[in-house]
């Protein structure tokens, strides 16, 4: 399988193109065309971790032509251990969010084309190995987005999406230069990844924090890293279910993959002395996500703001900066995809049915919707870390791991993820007890519902049971890593 | 024959997933579920026992995750504390689950109910199985969150979801001094099993810090001052989830951790201090508590509370035997206990004793087994409790501090006083009950007289007359075995002058001259959770607030501005582009006019 990365990449692509050639009255054509060509993209995605050798910590699958010459920009793709975990869980909740889509009702055309194209950007960000086709692939994403919540989205859409646009843009633009400046400095100049790793570790560390800066603002404006979270619940709240399934469970990740793919290997002296700071901007997106969430009463914005606190144990992880860390940094981005993936579908169920997302609207749904509320119970224990559930892998590795590099900042995680409990227990306190409302007869999640649902389920098991699942997937590609330093 | 000992845990798992699954379609059958896997477990239980003492031993699973180079496998542990505990907890657990099938049946989520019991009896068997602190704190939070879902269970009513929520926040907050033990003897190096927590590498005050931490785990789940908030409440449960989570097992979870790491608690003094100070504090408070309340369930429970600070004191001042004898031992006369108060309260729909009374004479059978249970609590001969509180009485004498043996004395005085207090209101004098009641069906009176028998004789274990079979095997090794007969009078005597001023205050009515400001304490608990609430509750929910405010109107506002002002910007460049051809014609006729001015000024100068 020699091509196998960018038959991944440009697979959905394709499927743009063979939708726009689909007339649009035909509606459940488009929406089996999408689904079938997200399922083709898993189902490649499968083959590639099955295929994927897990104990060769290096780039797998390397794909390396010359593109732009005159400036040495090349097509290069490859895939590890940092990579692989989130390449599945792009296809697998692209996959599940075309699914999921069957409340998009107008222009529905339009938005599986859009959507096609989001895959191939987030996928190509995953894959790509040369700064330029990172950015590329980068800014790729930011376009189809902006459409997503724009055209698809709530009342005040428009607002939401043009906040998200000029602010990742924002960051984004100096990102491109920081990757121009790079490409200067380094001897000999080069825009790959591999490459870089290996020179500019000899920049002076005043150098490198310059440039980790410019790389730093875009990942942390994307993550999103207090202060720059703001944009990210106006877009969660106005964003149609499926597109703040991606949102949450794959965009946010772009940064945290930008942090360890890039900021790590290349500028190992700044990471070394910025890791405190990293480490202190990780508690206070932990406690003050979980404190603004606990505040909130419409429960979109809720779970968007409980993202920002979850995204705190990945920069916890990171700042750690050790082989420990880095594993459950990595290792909570997944799950954090997959627990918030399925958190924002559930309430997608109850919007559907409730036409709000006003907390106190609901109550008694343990009663009315017994299925729902096991897995709505479920999902927020795993989202508040119940150990036996994957989130506490990720969680418990971030702590232990940053727990030896500063040990105060581990504790303030530590205590910290006591509000986070607080948050989801009391959530389920209001939605599922007490008594249901008057006129509160909503059918329970039906077949497809459920089975959406149900592969998020198994997986959150499975990586709490056994967490090697994932982890025997990443570990050698992280020992590597940790070499650098 | 020890090699299945993971079963134990394995199977109540499966029936859990079976019938949180199935529940509906299974409806009766899941009670059924529920009670076989259990019976199952028990019978696991007494092969791994029998294996253990043909000198079976732990074994590992398989590796399971890597910690800072540290290996941490899913190991199983077999040695007399696990075999002893499995067995507790797998018969108490057994009657408790067959009681239920009487005790909830017309509930509608009746399997619903099994399925949380049997994920309860996993979780619960798993901890004790568990060979590593890390995977004992993943069963310990399993625990946990039965504890919260079963307490919660009648959601519909909004004390019960409110307590089920405090059950888990409380413990939570103990769970998370658990987790920075563990993280702090992660740091130093060193593995979590616990054959090998006696010889914790790393500089004393830390590894100290470490055992106080998790400690804290033990004081929140054992329901110890000043966490002890919680299980109170947690009496909104079904009765029989107070028997087993709150009375008999779970509860109990925190004195087990402390004997499982008490080679690594004797190697740090100050934490075993602090243990046994916790210890005497909940006692003392708990019980005296117990001695004003009314509400036959809450009663129990600050008798929890109290009798688990008699086992955490007997532990601190090196009593080991008489720590985990005591925890046996009380599991089967509190569950009895707490099975008989179901039994009363399915009958007269009261929890008030104030308002029962009379209760012998309709209900034989509950209330035969009842006194039972309370002579055993009360510690009199040859009940159980009595065996196990003299090893208790023993241990704090020869620790030699008589702050912790008069505090001893005086719970055991109060324990006396407010179980026959309760027997005395409840089942004796006139009936005080508007309507008739009848003795409950053979499915719950059953495992009340198993239970009755237990706690009658399970002491004798214990006792001279069985050679201290119970010593030897926990701690396997010779002590001096024998019935401290001085110490016994003295135990006895304080039991039954408690008993005594129980009788005389409600049976005789004599008034005691009774320090009023004491009482009123007691009576409103101490103002504990007033205090929390005050300190802990609303602070946080200030801070959500404001920070939300904060949020709006400084950080949004202030991007939102970055973004006006850039318009702002913008607007004021576009003034410019009229797009009047004429307009710009002038500009740059003007344009023109002020280089050649310019150029034609330097030419000059220059000429």
């Amino acid at each position: 399988m020699p091509h196998i990365l960018s038959t991944i990449i440009f697979l959905p692509l394709l499927g743009a193109l063979v939708l726009a050639v689909i007339p649009a009255r035909r509606e459940a054509l488009i929406r089996f065309t999408a689904a079938a060509f997200n399922a083709a993209v898993l189902g490649c995605v499968g083959a590639l971790c099955v295929l994927f050798n897990h104990q060769n910590g290096g780039m797998q699958f390397a794909e390396d032509h010359s593109w732009i010459g005159q400036v040495g920009i090349r097509y290069s793709l490859g895939v590890d251990g940092v990579s692989l975990a989130l390449v599945f869980l792009t296809a697998l909740l692209g996959f599940l969010a075309c699914l999921a889509s069957d409340r998009i009702r107008t222009k529905v055309k339009g938005y599986f084309i859009v959507f096609q194209i989001l895959m191939t950007g987030m996928l190509g960000t995953f894959l790509a190995l040369d700064l330029v086709l990172f950015y590329m692939f980068w800014e790729t994403v930011l376009i189809p987005m902006f459409f997503l919540i724009g055209i698809w989205g709530g009342p005040r859409r428009e607002y939401a999406a043009w906040k998200f646009f000029f602010y990742t843009l924002a960051g984004s633009l100096i990102m491109l230069l920081g990757i121009v400046a790079v490409y200067f400095w380094a001897e000999p100049h080069s825009f790959s990844m591999i490459t870089l790793a290996r020179s500019t570790a000899s920049l002076s560390p005043v150098v490198q924090g310059a440039l980790f800066g410019a790389f730093f603002l875009a990942f942390a404006i994307k993550i999103p890293v207090f202060p720059f979270h703001t944009w990210l619940p106006d877009a969660h709240v106005e964003a149609p279910t499926p597109v703040s399934v991606i949102l949450a469970g794959v965009l946010l990740k772009m940064g945290t993959y930008g942090l360890l793919r890039i900021c790590v290997p290349l500028f190992p002296a700044a990471m070394t002395m910025l890791a405190l700071p990293l480490g202190i901007l990780g508690v206070i997106n932990l406690v003050y996500g979980a404190c603004v969430a606990f505040a909130q009463t419409d429960i979109k914005k809720m779970i968007a703001y409980s993202s920002v606190s979850h995204m705190g144990f990945v920069l916890l992880g990171v700042a750690a900066m050790n082989s420990t860390g880095f594993n459950g940094s990595l290792l909570e981005m997944f799950n954090h995809g997959i627990i918030t993936g399925a958190m924002f579908l559930l309430v997608g169920v109850v919007y559907e049915r409730a036409h709000t997302r006003e907390i106190g609207a609901f109550g008694g749904l343990a009663s009315v919707m017994p299925r729902y509320a096991f897995f709505l119970t479920f999902m927020a224990l795993a989202s508040l870390g119940l150990p036996g559930l994957s989130g506490f892998v990720g969680e418990f590795l971030s702590l232990a791991g940053v727990f030896v590099a500063f040990p105060s900042v581990a504790i303030a995680g530590a205590v910290g993820l006591i509000a986070l409990v607080v948050l989801f227990l009391v959530m389920i306190k209001k939605m599922l007890w007490g008594s249901p409302g008057k006129g509160v007869s909503w059918p329970d999640m039906g077949l497809k519902e459920v089975c959406i649902i149900l592969p998020l389920v198994v997986i959150t098991l499975a990586v709490g049971f056994y967490p090697d699942s994932v982890l025997q997937y990443q570990k050698h590609t992280i020992d590597i890593l940790v070499k650098l330093l | 024959m020890v090699k299945l000992a993971h079963w134990i845990s394995v199977l109540p798992f499966m029936a859990f997933w079976l019938n949180i699954m199935f529940g509906r379609k299974l409806g009766k059958l899941s009670a059924f579920i529920s009670v076989g896997t259990s019976v199952m477990a028990a019978l696991l239980a007494v092969l791994v026992c029998m294996g253990f003492m043909a000198g079976g031993s732990s074994y590992a699973l398989t590796g399971w995750l890597t910690v800072n180079g540290q290996p941490i496998t899913l190991g199983i542990i077999i040695d007399s504390l696990t075999v002893m505990m499995l067995l507790v907890v797998t018969i108490v657990g057994t009657l408790i689950q067959i009681y239920s099938i009487g005790y909830m049946s017309g509930d509608p989520r009746y399997s619903r109910f099994f399925a949380y019991i049997s994920l309860f009896m996993a979780s619960m068997l798993g901890l004790l199985l568990a060979d590593n602190l890390l995977l004992l704190y993943i069963f310990w939070e399993g625990v946990g969150l039965c504890s919260c879902l079963l307490v919660a269970f009648w959601y519909e009513k909004p004390a019960a979801a409110a307590a089920g929520v405090k059950a888990f926040v409380t413990t939570r907050v103990g769970d998370t001094g658990l987790l920075l033990g563990i993280l702090i003897l992660l740091s130093l190096g060193n593995t979590l099993h616990f054959a090998d927590m006696a010889s914790v590498k790393g500089p004393e005050s830390l590894v100290a810090l470490a055992a106080v931490l998790i400690f804290l785990g033990a004081m929140g789940k054992s329901a110890q001052f000043p966490l002890h908030t919680w299980l109170p409440d947690a009496m909104e449960g079904p009765t029989a989830v107070s028997a087993l989570i709150h009375a008999a097992t779970m509860v109990a979870a925190g004195v087990y951790l402390v004997a499982r790491l008490y080679g690594f608690f004797l190697a740090h003094p100050l934490a075993l201090q602090m243990v046994a100070c916790v210890g005497m504090i909940s006692a003392l408070m708990a019980a005296s508590i117990a001695c004003v309340t009314n509400d036959i369930k809450r009663i129990l429970a600050y008798s929890t509370i109290s009798q688990l600070g008699l086992m955490m004191l007997a532990l601190g001042t090196g009593g080991y035997t008489g720590g985990t004898f005591h925890l046996m031992t009380h599991a089967f006369f509190k569950a009895l206990l707490f099975l008989g108060a179901g039994s009363v309260i399915h009958a007269a729909h009261t929890q008030d004793i104030r308002a029962m009374g009379g209760l012998f004479t309709k209900m034989k059978m509950t209330s035969v087994t009842f006194i039972i249970g309370a002579l055993a609590l009360a510690g009199i001969m040859p009940f159980s409790g009595f065996w196990s509180k003299d090893e208790i009485f023993c241990a704090v004498w020869h620790h030699g501090n008589m702050w912790f043996f008069a505090a001893l004395i005086a719970t055991s005085f109060m324990t006396a006083f407010y179980m026959a207090r309760l027997v005395l209101l409840a089942f004796f004098g006139a009936s005080r009950l508007e309507k008739d009641v009848h003795e409950s069906p053979l499915v719950m009176t059953g495992p009340l007289v198993v239970l009755a028998a237990f706690s009658a004789g399970l002491g004798l274990l214990g006792s001279p007359w069985c050679h201290g079979a119970f010593q030897h095997f926990i701690q396997a090794k010779d002590e001096a075995i024998g019935l401290n007969v001085p110490m016994a009078i003295c135990s006895t005597m304080v039991s039954l002058s408690g008993i005594m001023g129980a009788y005389m205050i409600v049976v005789r009515n004599v008034k005691f001259p009774t320090w009023t400001w004491l009482k009123k304490m007691a009576v409103n608990k101490y103002y504990v959770d007033e205090l929390y609430e005050v300190v802990f509750v609303r602070p946080f929910q200030r801070i959500c607030v404001v920070s939300a405010v904060f949020d709006g109107a400084c950080i949004d506002r202030a991007v939102n501005d970055v973004g006006r002002v850039v318009g702002a910007c913008g607007q004021a460049v576009r003034r410019i582009q009229t797009g009047m051809i004429d307009r710009y014609l002038l500009v740059q006729a003007g344009g023109v006019l002020m280089l050649l001015v310019f150029i034609l000024g330097k030419v000059c100068r220059i000429f």
